[in-house]
């Protein structure tokens, strides 16, 4: 941050920058704000591509066991025999990682160089127009998203959390895990938690990639409503349905 | 004292030749000596931002003071209507020839002819160098530039950026010359005011300035020092001019030998937002385009308080349309201010305070349908809904003259220099091109001509002489005793403490100015103002209440250095308008007016520039003329009916 | 009407400032925000009391030098009004006003309500401009400009330059200012040959100054000109262009 000190007489000439080393074009981007901005839109847009596929995949519990075990194997064996077993699998949990890390640096320096930015707060009431509860709270659902999914891996992928959990039986492990109420209880909060981050940011993607055309724009705050929607109203339905009962192994 | 120089410099030739052949005979200063001159600008308005910006991009050293927080603030940005250029793009027999005719007849032949004819041919370069930087002036839809007839010209003339010409204009300006901050050649030193003009051996050697944020007060110095510093319109405390607009800058160079010229002439604009109530600051201007398509009308008989629909039209008296059959609404700038001030002291003045006259759409949007006038006025009408909370799409609009633009200025010979060596004035701090009344869109043309295209190439004659010579130190003498006088008068001001606040003494004086030396004058009221005003300065003097110190920023004080020069200035105006016995453009003796009351020019006696010099405080000082030479136009008498 | 206003009072841009209450009975409403407190500053003269420090000129919402936070809003209640022309009818009797001074890092508080706005200009040296000596621009006319583009520069260009936007934003950022500058001049054709080497120089110099943009769309409800954020995205556009485009100019010193 620059000097914030009241500017005078004669010394408002900008200082001149020290030259920076050109460095690559990833790295030299990912210094502005504005780039960081791109990475977070860009893994954005991944991390939107992963949440939507995997509501998609997991409404297979559904149609019961066997065809929710059978699609988690074939998660595991996808470009089999080009590549050997869950070899692509890994791929993309890598890309995901890497998203995860950028997604997640790139919004702690921002927020940083946010708070530097206004060193003194209002000291009145603010009154916002059009900053709305999800633009204002990205930061917090997100470190609640962020925490879940920590703790979702280790409940259905690692470890499990205190029920029988059996490696690959996932059809069985969903069921002993949401079939406990606060687990369950904690799912849907996470997920309206995944839904107002989604709902800002599918939203702002666009702005934040330069996608601006009088033709789509009106779409653009349509378009993550309705993303937002699918995603908590498929995702909610999971641990409600395993509550319910409607799915189980009974 | 220096001794008063007084030769206009006008060159030799056919009124074509003259700048063609000053700029061949004038001096030069090469490329490579250009950085060993010193050059302070003060003001950043239209002719100050593009001086400094021009000189900087010359290669001049150039130091730039402003009083704003940045160079965009500066007044410039408020006019809306226009800028005129001879371009002839829509091939309606325009011509430089008809641009400096109708400047000087629109000025009621009380300009020198050899700088309007220059204006004229600089206007064109003008609108090229804006474009080139990027004034999104208006287009038509082949892209080409679009024009509009303004004022009543009889062509279409005026180029225009929405109702924001002269913000975009200040705002390419402005960024020439951060880009001139950002090369280095400008220095730019915002909120800080000029304070005094240094003179030593009879030339300008630099400025007195004080930080508007410290109370510090500093001395510059240079090898020339150009003011840019604007109009004085704030004499009347009511006008169209932003809060800060002053006349320190111009008043301090009268009172160390500049000659002040024309100061009675002051222009009013017709169409302005009549004030509310006591507490008014300032009064709004809405464009003259209103005036297009508005009617202008008063109730027939006085102290009729109907609300204006149910006034039916046999008991309206639309007396532009009625005096002037021709013109109608069109008039003049001057002719409709005094005629809307002739019916409101026939009582018959509208709205809460009867301070206004109607202007009535109604006619026009039976005509063309609302959203035709939505398109042409659409944001005109917003403004005057927010300030009034009347919406003008049902009721007509109240609008009433204000003081908006001064002719007069310090005095200046061709090439823009003052009486005192060394010291340039440009922009509406001089008196050069608008005789006694400005066109409409010409005050920016004038502006953005000293400024690019005139003291760029005029100042090289002053400075070429004085390659190598040294600047007079700031350490001198003059600059100690100039600083410790300003001091020494800010100071002074605290210590009265008195009773009153600067708002009230400038409400005071404001009033004196506008009854007695406003639209209409007369001799006697002149005489009654010419003996208030001091009296009135007395009271300043004694019962002033400036509170907080002088080492931060203090508002109050700022405005009471300010209003000081006012007082003086006043008084000068109102001596210069009791001398110039004739009626002519924005300066209107009631004395002097034709059966039809059209104002009544003497040529014979009053063909000259009356340039005032400095003998004392509070006193008139001695009146030099110069005499004004018509070998192009031919003098008429104006005639609009 | 008779209103109660609770203003911050800092004596410097160092010293610490606090919120005052004063009574403003007898207000009219047909005064313009900024005559209301002329009025509270001649009473505070007359009590012997130091007047409200705050920024105002033209009082015709083009110069941009006014500002303040009025009750949590920008410039105050009105949408696409600047304080200097936001009136009194706007508010009811009795109501109580907190005015606070814009908020940021670089606008620091030169006393009570009055902040300093520099670092608008430094981004505007960085590169808002288009270099054009004087006398050297070919005629006017030579280039066309397509009546939709030179509006859309006009809607970007009618930037005054008052910081609402910095103000307004949780973030204190300043795209919308930025961007709105960067756009006047990069649609236009005459702004083309500078257009990248800009928009990197003035985005590099914004971000050493501000915040960053996280899309709230603040800030375009603040604007006294309603400038949309659209051209946030463009700018944004613009500078992934630049640092493509400008690595090619490898003689270019950056």
């Amino acid at each position: 941050m620059a000097s914030t000190t009241v500017a005078r007489a004669a010394t408002s000439r900008p200082a001149p920058q020290k030259p920076k080393r050109r460095a690559p074009l990833p790295i030299e981007l990912y210094r502005s704000a504005v780039g960081k901005k791109y990475v977070m839109a860009i893994t954005g847009i991944a991390l939107m591509g992963f949440v939507f596929f995997h509501m998609l995949g997991n409404l297979k519990m559904y149609l019961g066991p066997g065809h929710f075990n059978e699609y988690a194997e074939w998660l595991r064996t996808l470009l089999v025999p080009f590549l050997p077993r869950t070899t692509t699998l890994w791929l993309m949990r890598i890309g995901l990682i890497v998203a995860f890390a950028l997604h997640i640096h790139a919004a702690y320096s921002l927020t940083r160089m946010n708070h530097a930015a206004r060193n003194t707060k209002y000291q009145g009431r603010r009154d916002y127009v059009a900053a709305n509860y999800a633009s204002r709270t990205m930061r917090w659902s997100g470190i609640i998203v962020g925490l879940f999914i920590v703790w979702h891996l280790f409940d259905l992928s690692w470890t499990g959390t205190g029920y029988t959990f059996v490696r690959g039986a996932v059809y069985e492990n969903v069921d002993g895990s949401l079939s406990r109420i606060p687990v369950g209880i904690l799912y849907v909060v996470a997920n309206i938690a995944l839904g107002f981050h989604l709902f800002h940011g599918a939203w702002s993607l666009f702005q934040s990639m330069g996608w601006n055309n009088p033709r789509f724009n009106r779409w653009r705050r349509d378009f993550a409503a309705i993303f937002a929607a699918i995603i908590v109203v498929g995702n909610v339905s999971f641990p409600l349905a395993v509550m319910a009962g409607v799915v189980g192994v009974g | 004292m220096p001794p008063i120089t007084f030769d206009s410099k006008i060159p030799e030739g056919s009124i074509q030749e003259k700048w063609d052949n000053h700029k061949f005979s004038i001096k030069l200063v090469n490329p490579n000596n250009k950085r060993r001159f010193d050059i302070i600008v003060v003001g950043t308005g239209l002719a100050g931002a593009s001086a400094a910006a021009t000189l900087g991009g010359l290669g001049y050293n150039v130091k730039v003071f402003t009083f704003h927080d940045s160079p965009r603030r500066a007044h410039s940005i408020a006019a809306q209507g226009g800028i005129n250029a001879a371009k002839n793009y829509h091939g309606d027999g325009d011509s430089i020839y008809r641009l400096f005719y109708d400047t000087v007849k629109g000025g009621d032949y009380r300009s020198r002819e050899a700088n309007v004819y220059r204006l004229a041919q600089v206007s064109n370069n003008i609108i090229d160098q804006c474009t080139a930087q990027g004034v999104p002036f208006a287009r038509e839809y082949g892209g080409l530039l679009d024009n509009r007839s303004f004022g009543g010209a009889q062509v279409s003339r005026t180029f225009y950026a929405r109702g924001q010409t002269g913000q975009q204009l200040l705002l390419g300006a402005y960024q020439a010359l951060a880009e001139q901050i950002h090369a280095g050649s400008c220095t730019l030193y915002n909120r800080t005011e000029l304070l005094d003009i240094v003179v030593v051996d009879d030339r300008a050697a630099g400025i007195v300035v004080r930080d508007l944020l410290t109370g510090e007060v500093a001395s510059h110095s240079a090898h020339a020092v150009v003011l840019a510093t604007g109009g004085y319109s704030n004499v009347f405390f009511l006008s169209t001019n932003a809060m800060a607009c002053n006349v320190t800058a111009a008043w301090r160079a009268h009172r160390r030998g500049a000659l002040f010229a024309n100061p009675c002439y002051t222009q009013i604009h017709p169409t302005c937002i009549p004030s509310s109530d006591e507490f008014q600051s300032k009064l709004t201007l809405m464009s003259e385009s209103l005036r297009n398509d508005g009617r202008i009308w008063v109730p027939s008989t006085a102290h009729d308080d109907r609300s204006p629909d149910a006034i039916p039209e046999g008991e309206r008296d639309y007396f532009l349309e009625r005096k002037y059959p021709s013109f109608g609404n069109l008039v003049p700038r001057d002719v409709a201010s005094r005629n809307a001030k002739g019916m409101i002291d026939e009582e018959k003045g509208v709205g809460p305070l009867h301070n206004g006259v109607y202007l009535d759409f109604a006619a026009s949007i039976e005509r063309l349908g609302e959203q035709t006038v939505r398109e042409r006025y659409g944001n005109l009408f917003d403004m005057y809904e927010r300030i009034t909370g009347e919406n003008p799409y049902q009721v007509p609009m109240r609008i009433y003259p204000a003081p908006h633009y001064t002719m007069g200025g310090l005095w200046v010979d061709y090439n823009l220099e003052t009486s005192i060596p060394g010291l340039y004035a440009i922009g509406e701090a001089n008196f050069s091109d608008h005789g006694a009344n400005r066109l409409g869109a010409s005050a920016l043309m004038q502006g953005l001509a000293d400024g690019y295209f005139v003291l760029p190439y005029t100042i090289g004659d002053g400075l070429a002489p004085r390659l190598g010579e040294k600047l007079v130190d700031t350490g001198h003498e003059a600059f100690r005793a100039a600083e410790a006088r300003v001091q020494e008068r800010y100071r002074g001001y605290l210590e009265v403490k008195g009773t009153r606040t600067v708002d009230h003494f400038h409400r005071e004086l404001g009033k004196i100015m506008w009854d007695y030396c406003g639209m209409e004058r007369t001799r006697s009221g002149l005489e009654k103002a010419i003996s208030e005003i001091p009296a009135l300065y007395d009271e300043f003097r004694k019962d002033l209440r400036v509170l907080g110190g002088d080492t931060s920023l203090n508002q109050s004080l700022e405005r009471a250095g300010r209003l000081d020069d006012f007082f003086q200035l006043g008084l000068l105006m109102c001596e210069d308008a009791l001398q110039r016995e004739e009626s002519c453009g924005g300066h209107f003796r009631a004395e002097h007016q034709t059966p039809d009351g059209e104002a009544q020019r003497n040529d014979d006696d009053f063909a000259f520039v009356g340039a005032w010099e400095h003998t004392g405080e509070m006193q008139a000082g001695t009146l030099h003329k110069e005499p004004l030479v018509f070998d192009n136009v031919h003098l008429a008498q104006r005639n609009y009916a | 009407m008779d209103l109660t206003l609770q203003v911050w009072r800092q004596d410097g841009p160092t010293t610490s400032g606090r919120f005052e209450t004063y009574a403003a009975p007898g207000i009219s409403e047909d005064m313009s925000f900024l005559e209301m407190l002329d009025v509270v500053n001649e009473r505070l003269a007359a009590d012997g009391k130091e007047p409200i420090t705050f920024d105002h000129d033209c009082r015709e919402g083009i110069c941009g030098t006014c500002s303040l936070m009025i009750n949590g809003k920008a410039h105050g209640p009105e949408r696409g009004t600047a304080t200097c022309q936001l009136h009194m009818r706007k508010f009811n009797d009795g109501d109580t006003i907190v005015i606070e001074p814009w908020r940021a890092t670089a606008f620091p508080i030169i006393k009570d309500l009055m902040v300093d706005r520099s670092a608008f200009d430094r981004i505007v040296e960085a590169g808002g401009y288009i270099t054009v000596a004087a006398g050297s621009a070919p005629d006017a006319n030579l280039i066309p400009v397509p009546k939709p583009v030179a509006d859309a520069a006009m809607d970007a260009a009618a930037c005054i330059g008052c910081g609402a936007c910095v103000a307004a934003c949780p973030n204190s950022a300043a795209q919308l200012f930025t961007s709105a500058k960067v756009a006047h001049l990069n649609l236009l054709p005459q702004g083309q040959s500078e257009r990248y080497a800009r928009t990197e120089a003035m985005v590099d110099t914004m971000e050493q100054y501000f915040g960053s943009c996280t899309n709230h769309g603040e800030c375009q409800e603040a604007c006294p000109k309603e400038i949309p954020i659209d051209f946030i995205a463009t700018m944004n556009k613009d500078y992934l262009r630049a640092k493509l485009k400008n690595r090619r100019y490898l003689s270019r010193t950056p």
